[in-house]
Protein backbone atom coordinates (compact mmCIF):
# COMPACT_ATOMS: atom_id res chain seq x y z
CA UNK A 1 0.00 0.00 0.00
CA UNK A 2 2.85 2.37 0.82
CA UNK A 3 4.40 1.55 -2.54
CA UNK A 4 1.19 2.40 -4.32
CA UNK A 5 0.78 5.79 -2.68
CA UNK A 6 4.42 6.57 -3.53
CA UNK A 7 3.79 5.75 -7.16
CA UNK A 8 0.66 7.84 -7.15
CA UNK A 9 2.50 10.85 -5.79
CA UNK A 10 5.39 10.32 -8.16
CA UNK A 11 3.14 9.98 -11.16
CA UNK A 12 1.09 13.00 -10.22
CA UNK A 13 4.28 15.07 -10.01
CA UNK A 14 5.45 13.73 -13.35
CA UNK A 15 2.18 14.59 -14.99
CA UNK A 16 2.12 18.11 -13.71
CA UNK A 17 5.27 18.70 -15.68
CA UNK A 18 3.92 16.93 -18.74
CA UNK A 19 2.08 19.53 -20.72
CA UNK A 20 -0.83 18.67 -22.99
CA UNK A 21 -2.04 15.30 -21.86
CA UNK A 22 -2.80 16.51 -18.37
CA UNK A 23 -5.83 18.61 -19.15
CA UNK A 24 -8.48 15.91 -19.37
CA UNK A 25 -6.93 13.88 -16.61
CA UNK A 26 -6.87 16.72 -14.13
CA UNK A 27 -10.49 17.58 -14.76
CA UNK A 28 -11.43 13.97 -14.43
CA UNK A 29 -9.60 13.90 -11.14
CA UNK A 30 -10.69 17.15 -9.62
CA UNK A 31 -14.20 18.02 -10.52
CA UNK A 32 -15.51 20.86 -8.35
CA UNK A 33 -17.99 19.57 -5.82
CA UNK A 34 -21.00 21.24 -4.40
CA UNK A 35 -22.32 19.98 -1.09
CA UNK A 36 -23.37 16.35 -1.17
CA UNK A 37 -26.30 14.91 0.74
CA UNK A 38 -26.47 11.23 1.63
CA UNK A 39 -29.36 9.73 3.61
CA UNK A 40 -28.97 6.48 5.51
CA UNK A 41 -32.14 4.65 6.51
CA UNK A 42 -31.91 1.66 8.80
CA UNK A 43 -33.74 -1.05 10.71
CA UNK A 44 -32.63 -3.73 13.16
CA UNK A 45 -34.12 -6.80 14.84
CA UNK A 46 -37.26 -6.73 12.72
CA UNK A 47 -37.77 -10.38 13.73
CA UNK A 48 -40.21 -11.36 10.99
CA UNK A 49 -42.66 -8.58 11.95
CA UNK A 50 -44.09 -8.32 8.47
CA UNK A 51 -47.49 -7.03 9.55
CA UNK A 52 -48.17 -4.12 11.91
CA UNK A 53 -48.86 -5.04 15.52
CA UNK A 54 -52.58 -5.82 15.96
CA UNK A 55 -54.96 -3.03 16.94
CA UNK A 56 -55.48 -4.80 20.27
CA UNK A 57 -51.75 -4.76 21.14
CA UNK A 58 -51.19 -3.15 24.54
CA UNK A 59 -48.01 -1.24 23.68
CA UNK A 60 -47.72 -0.77 19.92
CA UNK A 61 -51.21 -0.97 18.38
CA UNK A 62 -51.12 -0.74 14.56
CA UNK A 63 -47.43 0.20 14.61
CA UNK A 64 -44.76 -1.16 12.30
CA UNK A 65 -45.25 -3.43 9.32
CA UNK A 66 -43.35 -3.69 6.06
CA UNK A 67 -46.05 -2.02 3.92
CA UNK A 68 -46.02 1.11 6.10
CA UNK A 69 -42.25 1.15 6.22
CA UNK A 70 -42.22 1.15 2.41
CA UNK A 71 -44.54 4.18 2.29
CA UNK A 72 -42.04 6.08 4.46
CA UNK A 73 -39.02 4.90 2.49
CA UNK A 74 -40.58 5.98 -0.81
CA UNK A 75 -41.31 9.44 0.62
CA UNK A 76 -37.74 9.85 1.85
CA UNK A 77 -36.25 8.59 -1.45
CA UNK A 78 -38.34 11.23 -3.23
CA UNK A 79 -36.77 13.88 -0.97
CA UNK A 80 -33.29 12.50 -1.54
CA UNK A 81 -32.61 9.82 -4.15
CA UNK A 82 -29.11 9.40 -2.69
CA UNK A 83 -30.37 7.12 0.03
CA UNK A 84 -29.02 3.83 1.35
CA UNK A 85 -31.31 1.36 3.14
CA UNK A 86 -29.58 -0.94 5.65
CA UNK A 87 -30.45 -3.57 8.27
CA UNK A 88 -28.41 -4.68 11.29
CA UNK A 89 -29.57 -8.29 11.58
CA UNK A 90 -32.08 -10.58 13.29
CA UNK A 91 -34.28 -10.37 10.25
CA UNK A 92 -35.64 -13.83 11.08
CA UNK A 93 -37.69 -15.37 13.91
CA UNK A 94 -40.54 -13.95 15.91
CA UNK A 95 -43.74 -14.57 13.97
CA UNK A 96 -45.24 -17.59 12.16
CA UNK A 97 -44.14 -16.01 8.86
CA UNK A 98 -40.68 -17.33 9.70
CA UNK A 99 -41.88 -20.69 11.03
CA UNK A 100 -43.91 -21.31 7.87
CA UNK A 101 -41.68 -19.93 5.15
CA UNK A 102 -38.20 -20.05 6.68
CA UNK A 103 -37.30 -16.43 5.89
CA UNK A 104 -38.42 -16.47 2.26
CA UNK A 105 -40.93 -13.64 2.72
CA UNK A 106 -38.58 -11.52 4.85
CA UNK A 107 -35.87 -11.60 2.17
CA UNK A 108 -38.30 -11.12 -0.73
CA UNK A 109 -39.87 -8.09 0.93
CA UNK A 110 -36.52 -6.53 1.81
CA UNK A 111 -35.54 -6.96 -1.85
CA UNK A 112 -38.79 -5.26 -2.95
CA UNK A 113 -38.17 -2.40 -0.54
CA UNK A 114 -34.75 -1.95 -2.12
CA UNK A 115 -32.53 -2.73 0.83
CA UNK A 116 -28.88 -2.20 -0.12
CA UNK A 117 -27.27 -4.34 2.58
CA UNK A 118 -27.86 -6.22 5.83
CA UNK A 119 -25.71 -7.99 8.36
CA UNK A 120 -26.39 -11.29 10.14
CA UNK A 121 -27.86 -11.59 13.62
CA UNK A 122 -27.78 -14.70 15.79
CA UNK A 123 -31.44 -15.49 15.02
CA UNK A 124 -30.71 -15.54 11.31
CA UNK A 125 -29.15 -18.95 12.06
CA UNK A 126 -32.35 -20.27 13.69
CA UNK A 127 -33.17 -22.47 10.70
CA UNK A 128 -29.52 -23.56 10.62
CA UNK A 129 -26.82 -22.29 8.30
CA UNK A 130 -28.34 -24.42 5.51
CA UNK A 131 -31.73 -22.78 6.06
CA UNK A 132 -30.11 -19.36 5.73
CA UNK A 133 -28.17 -20.48 2.67
CA UNK A 134 -31.37 -21.73 1.02
CA UNK A 135 -32.95 -18.26 1.34
CA UNK A 136 -30.03 -16.34 -0.21
CA UNK A 137 -31.50 -16.44 -3.75
CA UNK A 138 -34.45 -14.41 -2.39
CA UNK A 139 -32.16 -11.57 -1.27
CA UNK A 140 -31.21 -9.09 -3.98
CA UNK A 141 -29.33 -7.05 -1.38
CA UNK A 142 -25.85 -7.75 -0.05
CA UNK A 143 -25.42 -9.69 3.19
CA UNK A 144 -22.27 -8.47 4.90
CA UNK A 145 -20.21 -9.93 7.70
CA UNK A 146 -16.50 -9.52 8.32
CA UNK A 147 -15.90 -11.47 11.54
CA UNK A 148 -17.44 -14.87 10.88
CA UNK A 149 -15.16 -17.32 9.10
CA UNK A 150 -17.48 -19.38 6.88
CA UNK A 151 -14.66 -21.31 5.16
CA UNK A 152 -15.90 -24.74 6.23
CA UNK A 153 -19.59 -24.03 5.74
CA UNK A 154 -22.10 -23.74 2.89
CA UNK A 155 -21.87 -19.95 3.17
CA UNK A 156 -18.23 -19.95 2.07
CA UNK A 157 -17.80 -17.19 -0.50
CA UNK A 158 -21.47 -16.11 -0.21
CA UNK A 159 -21.09 -13.47 2.49
CA UNK A 160 -18.84 -10.48 1.75
CA UNK A 161 -17.04 -8.61 4.53
CA UNK A 162 -17.91 -5.20 3.08
CA UNK A 163 -19.32 -3.41 0.08
CA UNK A 164 -18.59 0.05 -1.30
CA UNK A 165 -21.60 1.99 -2.57
CA UNK A 166 -21.31 5.12 -4.70
CA UNK A 167 -24.14 7.64 -4.39
CA UNK A 168 -23.83 11.06 -6.05
CA UNK A 169 -20.09 10.48 -6.33
CA UNK A 170 -19.75 9.84 -2.60
CA UNK A 171 -18.10 6.52 -1.73
CA UNK A 172 -19.75 4.80 1.19
CA UNK A 173 -18.06 1.73 2.66
CA UNK A 174 -20.39 -0.56 4.61
CA UNK A 175 -19.13 -3.56 6.59
CA UNK A 176 -20.83 -6.02 8.94
CA UNK A 177 -19.98 -7.40 12.39
CA UNK A 178 -21.71 -10.26 14.21
CA UNK A 179 -21.98 -11.37 17.82
CA UNK A 180 -20.28 -14.50 19.19
CA UNK A 181 -22.71 -17.30 18.37
CA UNK A 182 -21.47 -19.79 20.97
CA UNK A 183 -23.94 -19.85 23.85
CA UNK A 184 -26.58 -17.97 21.88
CA UNK A 185 -27.18 -20.42 19.08
CA UNK A 186 -26.98 -24.21 19.13
CA UNK A 187 -23.71 -25.19 17.45
CA UNK A 188 -25.48 -27.65 15.21
CA UNK A 189 -27.21 -24.61 13.69
CA UNK A 190 -24.13 -22.51 12.92
CA UNK A 191 -21.89 -25.55 12.35
CA UNK A 192 -18.25 -24.68 11.60
CA UNK A 193 -18.77 -20.90 11.54
CA UNK A 194 -15.83 -19.42 13.43
CA UNK A 195 -16.09 -16.13 15.31
CA UNK A 196 -13.21 -13.68 14.99
CA UNK A 197 -12.50 -10.73 17.32
CA UNK A 198 -14.61 -7.93 15.82
CA UNK A 199 -12.32 -5.11 17.03
CA UNK A 200 -9.25 -6.32 15.13
CA UNK A 201 -11.32 -7.02 12.05
CA UNK A 202 -12.93 -3.56 12.24
CA UNK A 203 -9.51 -1.91 12.57
CA UNK A 204 -8.24 -3.70 9.46
CA UNK A 205 -11.34 -3.16 7.34
CA UNK A 206 -11.80 0.51 8.16
CA UNK A 207 -8.16 1.11 7.26
CA UNK A 208 -8.77 -0.63 3.95
CA UNK A 209 -12.04 1.22 3.27
CA UNK A 210 -10.47 4.58 4.05
CA UNK A 211 -7.01 4.19 2.51
CA UNK A 212 -7.41 1.69 -0.35
CA UNK A 213 -11.05 2.10 -1.29
CA UNK A 214 -10.92 5.86 -0.57
CA UNK A 215 -14.33 5.88 1.06
CA UNK A 216 -15.78 9.23 2.09
CA UNK A 217 -18.04 7.57 4.66
CA UNK A 218 -17.59 4.34 6.60
CA UNK A 219 -20.60 2.62 8.15
CA UNK A 220 -20.52 -0.42 10.41
CA UNK A 221 -23.59 -2.67 10.52
CA UNK A 222 -23.25 -4.31 13.90
CA UNK A 223 -25.18 -7.06 15.63
CA UNK A 224 -22.90 -6.90 18.70
CA UNK A 225 -25.36 -5.05 20.95
CA UNK A 226 -25.49 -1.43 22.12
CA UNK A 227 -23.84 -1.69 25.54
CA UNK A 228 -22.92 -4.26 28.21
CA UNK A 229 -21.64 -3.37 31.67
CA UNK A 230 -19.09 -6.20 31.59
CA UNK A 231 -16.16 -6.67 29.18
CA UNK A 232 -18.27 -8.08 26.36
CA UNK A 233 -17.69 -6.13 23.17
CA UNK A 234 -20.50 -3.74 22.23
CA UNK A 235 -21.10 -0.84 19.86
CA UNK A 236 -19.92 1.84 22.30
CA UNK A 237 -16.69 -0.08 23.05
CA UNK A 238 -16.17 -0.75 19.35
CA UNK A 239 -16.48 2.98 18.60
CA UNK A 240 -13.84 3.79 21.23
CA UNK A 241 -11.35 1.19 20.03
CA UNK A 242 -11.45 2.02 16.32
CA UNK A 243 -11.04 4.97 13.99
CA UNK A 244 -12.44 5.95 10.60
CA UNK A 245 -15.98 4.79 11.37
CA UNK A 246 -18.58 7.54 10.88
CA UNK A 247 -21.67 5.59 11.88
CA UNK A 248 -22.38 2.36 13.73
CA UNK A 249 -25.85 0.98 13.09
CA UNK A 250 -26.51 -1.48 15.89
CA UNK A 251 -28.85 -4.29 16.82
CA UNK A 252 -29.30 -7.34 19.07
CA UNK A 253 -30.12 -5.53 22.34
CA UNK A 254 -33.43 -4.13 20.97
CA UNK A 255 -32.35 -0.75 22.34
CA UNK A 256 -34.73 2.17 21.96
CA UNK A 257 -32.64 5.37 21.96
CA UNK A 258 -34.24 8.77 22.39
CA UNK A 259 -31.71 9.99 19.86
CA UNK A 260 -28.57 8.63 18.22
CA UNK A 261 -25.57 8.49 20.57
CA UNK A 262 -22.54 10.67 19.85
CA UNK A 263 -19.35 9.10 21.17
CA UNK A 264 -15.63 9.42 20.42
CA UNK A 265 -13.28 7.08 18.58
CA UNK A 266 -9.66 6.24 19.44
CA UNK A 267 -8.56 9.55 17.90
CA UNK A 268 -11.16 11.59 19.78
CA UNK A 269 -13.31 12.13 16.69
CA UNK A 270 -17.07 11.85 16.81
CA UNK A 271 -18.79 8.58 15.95
CA UNK A 272 -22.54 8.22 15.74
CA UNK A 273 -24.11 5.04 17.18
CA UNK A 274 -27.75 4.34 16.50
CA UNK A 275 -30.29 1.56 17.07
CA UNK A 276 -34.06 1.76 16.64
CA UNK A 277 -35.60 -0.78 19.02
CA UNK A 278 -37.03 -3.81 17.27
CA UNK A 279 -39.93 -5.28 15.25
CA UNK A 280 -39.85 -2.50 12.66
CA UNK A 281 -41.60 -0.01 14.95
CA UNK A 282 -39.13 2.68 13.87
CA UNK A 283 -36.97 3.58 10.92
CA UNK A 284 -33.61 5.18 11.69
CA UNK A 285 -32.59 8.14 9.57
CA UNK A 286 -29.14 9.72 9.41
CA UNK A 287 -28.44 12.56 6.96
CA UNK A 288 -24.84 13.29 6.02
CA UNK A 289 -23.96 16.60 4.34
CA UNK A 290 -20.47 16.43 2.84
CA UNK A 291 -18.07 19.09 1.58
CA UNK A 292 -14.51 19.26 0.31
CA UNK A 293 -11.98 19.67 3.10
CA UNK A 294 -11.18 23.35 2.48
CA UNK A 295 -14.84 24.29 2.78
CA UNK A 296 -15.05 22.92 6.29
CA UNK A 297 -14.04 25.72 8.64
CA UNK A 298 -14.79 23.90 11.88
CA UNK A 299 -11.71 21.75 12.57
CA UNK A 300 -13.52 19.57 15.11
CA UNK A 301 -15.26 17.79 12.25
CA UNK A 302 -18.92 17.72 11.42
CA UNK A 303 -21.54 19.48 13.46
CA UNK A 304 -23.96 16.83 14.60
CA UNK A 305 -27.61 17.58 15.18
CA UNK A 306 -29.55 14.83 16.91
CA UNK B 1 8.24 8.24 -17.61
CA UNK B 2 5.94 6.58 -20.12
CA UNK B 3 5.50 3.68 -17.75
CA UNK B 4 4.42 6.08 -15.04
CA UNK B 5 1.99 7.76 -17.40
CA UNK B 6 0.38 4.47 -18.40
CA UNK B 7 0.12 3.51 -14.79
CA UNK B 8 -1.54 6.80 -13.97
CA UNK B 9 -4.08 6.51 -16.78
CA UNK B 10 -4.77 3.01 -15.55
CA UNK B 11 -5.44 4.38 -12.09
CA UNK B 12 -7.79 7.05 -13.36
CA UNK B 13 -9.70 4.53 -15.45
CA UNK B 14 -9.96 2.33 -12.38
CA UNK B 15 -11.45 5.28 -10.51
CA UNK B 16 -13.92 5.93 -13.32
CA UNK B 17 -15.00 2.30 -13.20
CA UNK B 18 -15.98 2.87 -9.58
CA UNK B 19 -17.89 6.02 -10.56
CA UNK B 20 -15.85 8.26 -8.30
CA UNK B 21 -14.38 11.17 -10.17
CA UNK B 22 -14.30 13.96 -7.64
CA UNK B 23 -12.07 14.75 -4.69
CA UNK B 24 -12.74 13.24 -1.29
CA UNK B 25 -15.52 14.87 0.68
CA UNK B 26 -15.99 15.01 4.43
CA UNK B 27 -19.11 15.24 6.55
CA UNK B 28 -19.66 18.86 7.59
CA UNK B 29 -23.11 18.39 9.07
CA UNK B 30 -24.89 15.26 10.27
CA UNK B 31 -28.51 14.98 11.32
CA UNK B 32 -29.88 11.92 13.06
CA UNK B 33 -33.39 11.03 14.04
CA UNK B 34 -35.86 8.20 14.41
CA UNK B 35 -38.94 8.00 12.21
CA UNK B 36 -41.79 6.12 13.90
CA UNK B 37 -43.64 3.66 11.67
CA UNK B 38 -46.80 4.91 13.31
CA UNK B 39 -50.42 3.80 13.16
CA UNK B 40 -51.47 6.65 10.88
CA UNK B 41 -49.09 5.86 8.00
CA UNK B 42 -50.85 4.29 5.00
CA UNK B 43 -49.77 0.80 4.00
CA UNK B 44 -48.26 0.46 0.53
CA UNK B 45 -50.84 -1.51 -1.43
CA UNK B 46 -48.45 -3.46 -3.67
CA UNK B 47 -46.57 -4.74 -0.61
CA UNK B 48 -49.78 -5.56 1.25
CA UNK B 49 -51.08 -7.50 -1.74
CA UNK B 50 -47.81 -9.39 -2.01
CA UNK B 51 -48.04 -10.46 1.64
CA UNK B 52 -51.74 -11.46 1.45
CA UNK B 53 -51.47 -15.03 0.09
CA UNK B 54 -48.67 -15.86 2.53
CA UNK B 55 -50.83 -14.58 5.37
CA UNK B 56 -53.92 -16.47 4.23
CA UNK B 57 -52.16 -19.80 4.34
CA UNK B 58 -50.84 -19.08 7.82
CA UNK B 59 -54.24 -17.94 9.09
CA UNK B 60 -55.92 -21.09 7.74
CA UNK B 61 -53.39 -23.26 9.49
CA UNK B 62 -53.28 -21.19 12.68
CA UNK B 63 -57.05 -21.13 13.10
CA UNK B 64 -57.40 -24.91 12.84
CA UNK B 65 -59.14 -26.09 16.02
CA UNK B 66 -57.21 -28.88 17.69
CA UNK B 67 -58.65 -29.16 21.19
CA UNK B 68 -60.71 -27.40 23.84
CA UNK B 69 -60.25 -26.11 27.39
CA UNK B 70 -63.23 -25.28 29.62
CA UNK B 71 -61.14 -22.75 31.59
CA UNK B 72 -58.33 -20.28 31.07
CA UNK B 73 -54.87 -21.69 31.86
CA UNK B 74 -52.21 -19.35 33.18
CA UNK B 75 -48.74 -19.87 34.60
CA UNK B 76 -49.74 -17.77 37.60
CA UNK B 77 -52.41 -20.33 38.61
CA UNK B 78 -50.28 -21.81 41.41
CA UNK B 79 -47.17 -21.26 43.47
CA UNK B 80 -45.32 -24.57 43.02
CA UNK B 81 -47.32 -26.25 40.29
CA UNK B 82 -49.86 -24.97 37.80
CA UNK B 83 -52.43 -26.71 35.56
CA UNK B 84 -50.78 -25.32 32.41
CA UNK B 85 -47.29 -26.35 33.52
CA UNK B 86 -48.51 -29.82 34.55
CA UNK B 87 -50.21 -30.22 31.17
CA UNK B 88 -47.00 -29.23 29.35
CA UNK B 89 -44.75 -31.58 31.36
CA UNK B 90 -47.29 -34.43 31.06
CA UNK B 91 -47.51 -33.81 27.30
CA UNK B 92 -43.73 -34.14 26.95
CA UNK B 93 -43.78 -37.42 28.90
CA UNK B 94 -46.70 -38.82 26.91
CA UNK B 95 -45.51 -37.79 23.44
CA UNK B 96 -41.73 -38.19 23.78
CA UNK B 97 -41.70 -41.50 25.68
CA UNK B 98 -42.76 -43.81 22.78
CA UNK B 99 -40.21 -42.22 20.43
CA UNK B 100 -37.44 -42.44 23.01
CA UNK B 101 -38.32 -46.04 23.84
CA UNK B 102 -38.39 -47.05 20.21
CA UNK B 103 -34.95 -45.55 19.61
CA UNK B 104 -33.15 -46.60 22.78
CA UNK B 105 -35.39 -49.26 24.46
CA UNK B 106 -35.11 -47.07 27.59
CA UNK B 107 -37.89 -45.16 29.33
CA UNK B 108 -38.15 -41.53 30.32
CA UNK B 109 -38.27 -41.33 34.13
CA UNK B 110 -39.21 -37.68 34.48
CA UNK B 111 -39.64 -34.32 32.76
CA UNK B 112 -38.39 -30.86 33.78
CA UNK B 113 -39.25 -27.70 31.86
CA UNK B 114 -38.95 -24.11 33.06
CA UNK B 115 -41.65 -21.78 34.33
CA UNK B 116 -40.27 -18.91 32.23
CA UNK B 117 -40.69 -21.07 29.15
CA UNK B 118 -44.50 -20.86 29.39
CA UNK B 119 -44.80 -17.87 27.07
CA UNK B 120 -48.56 -17.23 27.12
CA UNK B 121 -51.89 -18.12 28.70
CA UNK B 122 -54.27 -20.54 27.02
CA UNK B 123 -57.63 -18.86 26.73
CA UNK B 124 -60.88 -20.62 27.59
CA UNK B 125 -62.51 -22.29 24.59
CA UNK B 126 -61.02 -23.66 21.39
CA UNK B 127 -57.35 -24.51 21.28
CA UNK B 128 -55.87 -23.87 17.85
CA UNK B 129 -52.48 -24.27 16.21
CA UNK B 130 -51.90 -20.66 17.18
CA UNK B 131 -52.20 -21.65 20.85
CA UNK B 132 -49.13 -23.85 20.46
CA UNK B 133 -47.24 -20.98 18.82
CA UNK B 134 -48.27 -18.66 21.64
CA UNK B 135 -47.16 -20.91 24.48
CA UNK B 136 -44.02 -21.99 22.62
CA UNK B 137 -42.87 -19.38 20.08
CA UNK B 138 -39.26 -20.61 20.12
CA UNK B 139 -37.71 -23.41 18.13
CA UNK B 140 -36.60 -25.41 21.18
CA UNK B 141 -36.70 -29.17 21.00
CA UNK B 142 -36.95 -32.15 23.30
CA UNK B 143 -33.76 -33.78 24.53
CA UNK B 144 -33.34 -36.64 26.99
CA UNK B 145 -30.40 -36.58 29.37
CA UNK B 146 -29.10 -39.56 31.31
CA UNK B 147 -27.93 -38.25 34.68
CA UNK B 148 -26.67 -39.85 37.88
CA UNK B 149 -28.66 -40.08 41.10
CA UNK B 150 -26.35 -37.43 42.57
CA UNK B 151 -27.20 -35.01 39.76
CA UNK B 152 -30.89 -35.81 40.26
CA UNK B 153 -30.50 -34.74 43.88
CA UNK B 154 -28.99 -31.48 42.57
CA UNK B 155 -32.12 -31.10 40.45
CA UNK B 156 -34.35 -31.43 43.51
CA UNK B 157 -32.14 -28.95 45.40
CA UNK B 158 -32.46 -26.55 42.47
CA UNK B 159 -36.27 -26.78 42.54
CA UNK B 160 -36.27 -26.30 46.31
CA UNK B 161 -34.22 -23.12 46.06
CA UNK B 162 -35.95 -21.79 42.94
CA UNK B 163 -39.39 -21.80 44.64
CA UNK B 164 -40.97 -21.49 41.22
CA UNK B 165 -43.56 -23.62 39.49
CA UNK B 166 -41.11 -25.15 37.03
CA UNK B 167 -43.20 -27.79 35.23
CA UNK B 168 -42.35 -31.37 36.23
CA UNK B 169 -43.72 -34.84 35.53
CA UNK B 170 -42.72 -38.28 36.81
CA UNK B 171 -41.33 -36.73 39.99
CA UNK B 172 -42.76 -35.54 43.27
CA UNK B 173 -41.23 -32.92 45.55
CA UNK B 174 -42.76 -31.95 48.88
CA UNK B 175 -41.22 -29.16 50.93
CA UNK B 176 -41.87 -28.65 54.64
CA UNK B 177 -42.72 -25.34 56.27
CA UNK B 178 -39.03 -24.42 56.46
CA UNK B 179 -38.50 -25.04 52.76
CA UNK B 180 -36.59 -28.26 53.43
CA UNK B 181 -37.15 -31.35 51.30
CA UNK B 182 -39.65 -33.62 53.03
CA UNK B 183 -40.14 -36.03 50.15
CA UNK B 184 -38.42 -36.32 46.78
CA UNK B 185 -39.32 -39.25 44.57
CA UNK B 186 -38.94 -40.26 40.94
CA UNK B 187 -41.32 -42.82 39.46
CA UNK B 188 -42.70 -43.14 43.00
CA UNK B 189 -39.34 -44.16 44.53
CA UNK B 190 -36.63 -42.27 46.42
CA UNK B 191 -33.49 -41.33 44.50
CA UNK B 192 -30.97 -44.18 44.20
CA UNK B 193 -27.49 -42.67 44.09
CA UNK B 194 -26.13 -45.69 42.24
CA UNK B 195 -28.67 -45.50 39.46
CA UNK B 196 -28.89 -43.27 36.42
CA UNK B 197 -32.12 -41.59 35.30
CA UNK B 198 -33.54 -40.41 31.99
CA UNK B 199 -34.92 -36.88 32.19
CA UNK B 200 -36.64 -35.17 29.27
CA UNK B 201 -36.14 -31.43 28.97
CA UNK B 202 -35.54 -28.81 26.29
CA UNK B 203 -32.24 -28.23 24.50
CA UNK B 204 -32.26 -24.71 25.94
CA UNK B 205 -32.28 -25.96 29.54
CA UNK B 206 -29.85 -28.79 28.82
CA UNK B 207 -27.38 -26.19 27.61
CA UNK B 208 -27.49 -24.29 30.90
CA UNK B 209 -30.59 -22.15 30.40
CA UNK B 210 -32.08 -20.93 33.71
CA UNK B 211 -28.85 -22.11 35.35
CA UNK B 212 -29.89 -25.79 35.32
CA UNK B 213 -26.27 -26.88 35.56
CA UNK B 214 -27.10 -30.49 36.56
CA UNK B 215 -27.99 -31.07 32.88
CA UNK B 216 -24.48 -30.17 31.68
CA UNK B 217 -22.21 -33.03 30.61
CA UNK B 218 -24.79 -35.84 30.95
CA UNK B 219 -23.73 -39.48 30.68
CA UNK B 220 -25.82 -39.62 27.52
CA UNK B 221 -27.75 -37.10 25.51
CA UNK B 222 -30.52 -38.14 23.11
CA UNK B 223 -31.83 -35.55 20.66
CA UNK B 224 -35.28 -36.54 19.41
CA UNK B 225 -35.51 -33.95 16.59
CA UNK B 226 -38.93 -33.12 17.97
CA UNK B 227 -39.70 -29.44 18.50
CA UNK B 228 -41.65 -28.67 21.67
CA UNK B 229 -44.19 -26.65 19.69
CA UNK B 230 -44.85 -29.58 17.36
CA UNK B 231 -45.12 -31.85 20.38
CA UNK B 232 -47.86 -29.62 21.85
CA UNK B 233 -49.66 -29.49 18.48
CA UNK B 234 -49.60 -33.30 18.39
CA UNK B 235 -50.75 -33.52 22.01
CA UNK B 236 -53.69 -31.15 21.42
CA UNK B 237 -54.63 -33.05 18.26
CA UNK B 238 -54.67 -36.30 20.24
CA UNK B 239 -56.85 -34.91 23.05
CA UNK B 240 -60.12 -33.28 21.90
CA UNK B 241 -60.45 -31.71 25.37
CA UNK B 242 -57.87 -30.87 28.01
CA UNK B 243 -58.67 -29.99 31.61
CA UNK B 244 -55.43 -30.10 33.62
CA UNK B 245 -55.49 -29.45 37.35
CA UNK B 246 -53.14 -28.31 40.07
CA UNK B 247 -52.04 -31.42 41.97
CA UNK B 248 -49.56 -32.73 44.56
CA UNK B 249 -46.48 -33.15 42.34
CA UNK B 250 -44.64 -30.12 43.74
CA UNK B 251 -46.04 -28.55 46.89
CA UNK B 252 -45.08 -26.86 50.11
CA UNK B 253 -46.85 -28.01 53.26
Amino acid sequence: MKRRSFIQKASAATLLSTVGSTAFLSTAFKKPVSQKHITILHTNDVHSHIEPFPASHSRNPNQGGVAKRYTLIKQIRKENPNTLLLDAGDIFQGTPFFNFYGGELEFKLMSKLGYDAATLGNHDFDNSIEGLHAQLPNASFEILNANYNFENTVLNGKIKPYKVFVKDDVKIGVFGLGIELKGLVNQKMYKETRYINPVEIAQDITEKLKKDEKCDLVICLSHLGYHYKNDKIDDLKLAKQTKNIDLIIGGHTHTFLKKPTITQNSEGKNVLVNQVGWAGINLGRIDFYLDEAQKITNNKGASIIV
Amino acid sequence: MIRFLIFFIGLSLFSCAENKTSSPVFPSKIEGKQVPVSAKITEDKAIKDFIAPYKERIDDEMNKVLSYTPKILSKTDGEYNTPIGNMMADAVLEMAQPIFHQRTTKNIDAVLLNHGGIRANIDKGDITTKTAYNIMPFENEVVIVEITGAKLNDLFTYLTKAKRAHPIAGMQLILDKNNQIKKATIQGKPVDKNKTYYIATSDFLQQGGDNMLFFAHPKNLTILDYKLRNLFIDYFSKHPKINPIKDQRFIKE
